[in-house]
């Protein structure tokens, strides 16, 4: 953990009372922030309690309404984007902010570019550039390939690239592993050390609390835009750092809804096959129950959900609903159903991002709130919106807030009340709570498990372990496209799971 | 890592190769329909109308790779030449001096549209329609709204030059001097949005403006600039149109915007942003004024092609619709035999 006093190290960055509104909303309530050379300062704090905001600012994206950016003794009152890269600034932003139209390539070398105030793009170079920072790091990525075609894993992995070619005396990371496997996050951990030894000072943001006080030697927690403790790593643990940021305690627990067993299954597969994705799947859901589905990253797990959600239409193999068959060759099939979805790249996949969090709640569901089947009823509109709204606590001024605006971990609430509001017969989550804080994704199960008591069936992807044991009755584990254990009732533990995952 | 496939070359990183294609296809049915079509003439012809409309495609094609969609350019293009026309009268004035005075209005209409566009972050095609109105209104009512015949002695005397002259069937086939000029700002426009870092910004704020922000390019000044050299290029071909027909009408080039659009649109840049290139849209400027030129030659009504042209336009969207679908299709993790296996 940590190697050295930090009182050893002056800081390379400070930022110093720092106060950002928004409108009525304080998103940064006098913050004081400072990141040492050769030290990984870990920022956490729950959904909207102001870390993006915060890295904003001091990468010159969000100007302050007061306070100051010291780096490397030089103090601005703002910085433009230009400068804070000049300073020695890299960010890894949440919503990773790469350029979709453009080769993997291009998007790893360019800003660094821009910011040596180049006329001239050199074409030739880029290649080699891109190629020496993927090689270093031991991935593979198609540098010719659009960013836009690449999966959010390997978009994730061009933005780290793009962060680590010019030599940056601060990198700032939202939230970089969200959609990583194990391997890459541990060759992105080997290389946070490298990068220490190199005395680049890091700032990590994650939600998963190990990850962070793992490889991080200094810890600030944020609550609701002001600053509630800073300290060693080394003095908090995961209870301490849950307090500090929720302000209360969390119990994160096996805690399961109640449902007849006996009752006749709601879903039912049998032999589902998807030529390349999954093979000879069955399973059978009760209403009122909660099925986990879990597996490594790129296992099928995913590909099992989508497929019942039409998106890419099984082969073989037949579904049934209550007991009645049903054809599920697109999406629309899938929502007639019964089925609801919450895809796990929501940015992209889920949200509408420069609408209201009022018409994306209603977005999946118009058809529900027609009056003779042609009018909307707008009354019956304004209720469900608000309904959602309250129940799943979207911290926004208001429901016209576009999603854009708001954190990243409500935009996945808007997600959630997007599916609710349709009432599916059965709902599908893939990585429900990534990217969401400790408090809230206690709430966010705790909805599921209020769902599933009103007889929603639902199923839960998940590569988060103890998420899986809080909430599900029974875990399928999926392996190169079959799935090769039931977990079931007690025996539903962390190292049950873990097991089935290695074996 | 995967190489590309020569399929996937061939068939250009804008759908080049499928207007290559599609163009190939309208040139032998014509041939077939009528002989005369690859006649020297004909296709000088077809050459020497293509001119005006790659002058100003060239500045549309900037706009449209940098996210935005501008309809005042045609408006530009008249107000640069009809006024440098006007002010320079009848008399002397040599070429270059026509040039730089059309090129400085040019640029200064720009710099309008560029200002209000960047500073105001107001939707660009709003307004290059409000600006576009207002430019035409100060033509017709500050400068003139005759019909100029006596042009400087200069551009009178560029209207007849050619490079090439070839007896064809009789007459003589004869190609306009200007495709050298049209041909150099081919390639500059090009050597700009692939090797410059102001081109490249194009392309950056096209794919992500927020994302173009965050990486420190200068987009305030990037559009100003952008702006007024689509000015500077409509002028240019405001300039090259009016010598061209040996008149000056301020009524001209106003209107026929939409050809233009569709033609860069035809040449697969992409109307959300971000993408097109130099190449694609030559061809297709070419692939309109072909399919023009054929309504005439089988003798279809004029009003029609108007229609033709409208339909090209949904056309080249749909397509770019439909490859877009497809692209975002998935591969899946395993090939078969492993599935089976595990
Ligand atoms: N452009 C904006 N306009 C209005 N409000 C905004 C804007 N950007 C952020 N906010 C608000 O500021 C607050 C802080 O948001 P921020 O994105 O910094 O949260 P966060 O700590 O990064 O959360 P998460 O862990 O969910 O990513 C939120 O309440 C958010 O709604
Ligand atoms: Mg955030």
């Amino acid at each position: 953990m940590s190697s050295e006093p930090s009182a050893a190290t002056a800081p390379v960055l400070e930022a110093r009372h720092i106060v950002k509104t928004y409108g009525g909303v304080t998103a940064l309530d006098d913050v004081t922030f400072e990141a040492r050379a050769g030290h990984v300062h870990c920022l956490a704090g729950e959904n909207g309690c102001g870390k993006s905001t915060l890295i904003k600012i001091i990468s010159g994206v969000e100007r302050p309404d007061s306070g100051s950016i010291v780096i490397d003794g030089e103090e601005y009152g703002h910085l433009t984007p230009a400068e804070a890269i000049r300073a020695g600034v890299q960010v890894i932003y949440q919503d990773f902010s790469l350029f979709p139209n453009l080769s993997v390539a291009e998007n790893i070398v360019l800003t660094a570019q821009v910011a040596d105030r180049k006329r001239l793009f050199s074409a030739g170079s880029t290649r080699p550039r891109a190629q020496a920072i993927v090689d270093e790091l031991g991935l593979d990525i198609d540098l010719d390939a659009r960013v836009e075609s690449l999966s959010v894993a390997n978009r994730q992995l061009t933005a780290i690239c793009r962060a680590l070619i010019s030599d940056a005396k601060v990198i700032f990371m939202d939230e970089p592993t969200t959609a990583l496997t194990r391997t890459e996050v541990s060759s992105l951990f080997a290389l946070v050390e490298r990068l220490r030894e190199r005395n680049v000072a890091l700032v990590f943001v994650t939600h998963k609390l190990e990850e962070a006080l793992q490889v991080s030697q200094d810890l600030t927690i944020l609550r609701s835009g002001s600053l509630v403790v800073t300290g060693p790593a080394s003095d908090f643990d995961r209870r301490s750092v849950t307090k500090h940021m929720t302000g209360r305690d969390v119990i994160e627990s096996r805690h399961l809804n109640d449902y007849d067993a006996t009752a006749a299954p709601r879903l039912s597969v049998e032999g589902l096959t998807l030529s390349g994705a999954f093979r000879d799947v069955s399973f059978e859901v009760r209403p009122g129950e909660i099925l986990g589905v879990t597996g490594l990253l790129g296992s099928g797990r995913s590909e099992i959900v989508e497929s019942l959600f039409g998106i890419y239409p099984a082969g073989s193999g037949t579904v049934r609903v209550d007991g009645r068959q049903v054809r599920l060759h697109s999406i629309t099939d899938a929502i007639d159903a019964g089925f609801g979805y919450v895809p796990s790249d929501r940015l992209t996949e889920g949200l509408c991002l420069d609408k209201s969090i009022a018409d994306n709640t209603i977005s999946a569901s118009l058809d529900r709130h027609r009056r003779w089947g042609i009018f909307t009823d707008r009354g019956k509109v304004a209720s469900t919106i608000d309904r959602f709204f309250t129940a799943l606590r979207i911290k926004a001024p208001d429901v016209s807030a576009p999603v854009r605006s708001l954190s990243g971990g409500n935009a996945q609430r808007v997600v959630l009340a997007k599916w609710l509001a349709n009432d599916p017969r059965v709902l599908m989550l893939n990585g429900p709570t990534v990217g969401v804080d400790v408090g809230s994704k206690e709430e966010i199960l705790d909805i599921l498990r209020a769902q599933a008591t009103r007889g929603m069936s639902i199923v839960v992807v998940s590569d988060d372990v103890p998420e899986l044991v809080s909430v599900c009755h029974r875990v399928l584990v999926v392996r190169r496209g079959r799935v090769t254990h039931e977990i079931a009732g007690d025996d539903v533990t962390a190292p049950a799971i873990e097991s089935g995952l290695a074996a | 890592m995967t190489t590309r496939k020569p399929l996937a070359r061939l068939k250009g990183g804008n759908n080049e190769g499928v207007v290559v294609l599609v163009l190939l296809v309208v040139v032998v049915l014509m041939t077939v329909a009528n002989p005369e079509f690859l006649s020297f003439s004909n296709l000088f012809s077809i050459v020497r109308s293509s001119l005006v409309p790659t002058v100003l495609a060239l500045g549309v094609l900037m706009v449209i790779i940098s996210g935005g969609i501008d309809v005042s350019f045609t408006a530009i293009a008249i107000f640069a030449a009809y006024s440098t026309v006007t002010w320079v009268g009848p008399g002397g004035a040599g070429a270059v001096v026509l040039l730089v005075l059309a090129c400085v209005v040019g640029a200064a209409l720009g710099l309008v549209n560029g200002l209000v566009i960047s500073t105001l972050r107001l939707p660009t095609l709003i307004v290059t329609l409000g600006t576009s109105t207002m430019f035409k209104g100060v033509l017709i009512a500050y400068i003139g709204a005759q019909y100029i015949a006596d042009l400087p002695e200069a551009m009178a005397r560029l209207g007849n030059a050619n490079v090439l002259s070839i007896p064809s069937g009789g007459e003589v086939a004869n190609l306009h001097v200007f495709v050298i000029p049209v041909a150099a700002l081919c390639v500059l426009v090009w050597w700009v949005l692939s090797h410059t870092m102001w081109g490249r910004s194009l392309y950056a704020y096209g794919g992500d403006p927020e994302a173009a922000r965050r990486a420190g390019f200068p987009v305030v000044r990037a559009q100003i600039i952008l702006y007024t050299a689509v000015g500077v290029l409509a002028a240019v071909g405001g300039l090259m149109h009016v010598t061209l027909s040996r008149n000056a009408n301020p009524q001209d080039l106003v209107g026929s915007e939409l050809d233009i659009i569709a033609a860069v649109v035809l040449g697969g840049a992409s109307i959300f942003g971000g993408r097109g290139s130099v190449l694609g849209t030559v061809l297709g400027v070419f692939l309109i004024q072909i399919i023009q030129n054929s309504l005439i030659l089988v003798g279809i009504p004029s009003v029609w092609q108007r229609a033709a042209v409208g339909a090209i336009l949904l056309l080249g969207v749909g397509v770019q619709a439909l490859s877009a679908k497809r692209t975002s299709r998935k591969v899946f993790a395993y090939a078969d035999e492993e599935v089976v296996a595990a």
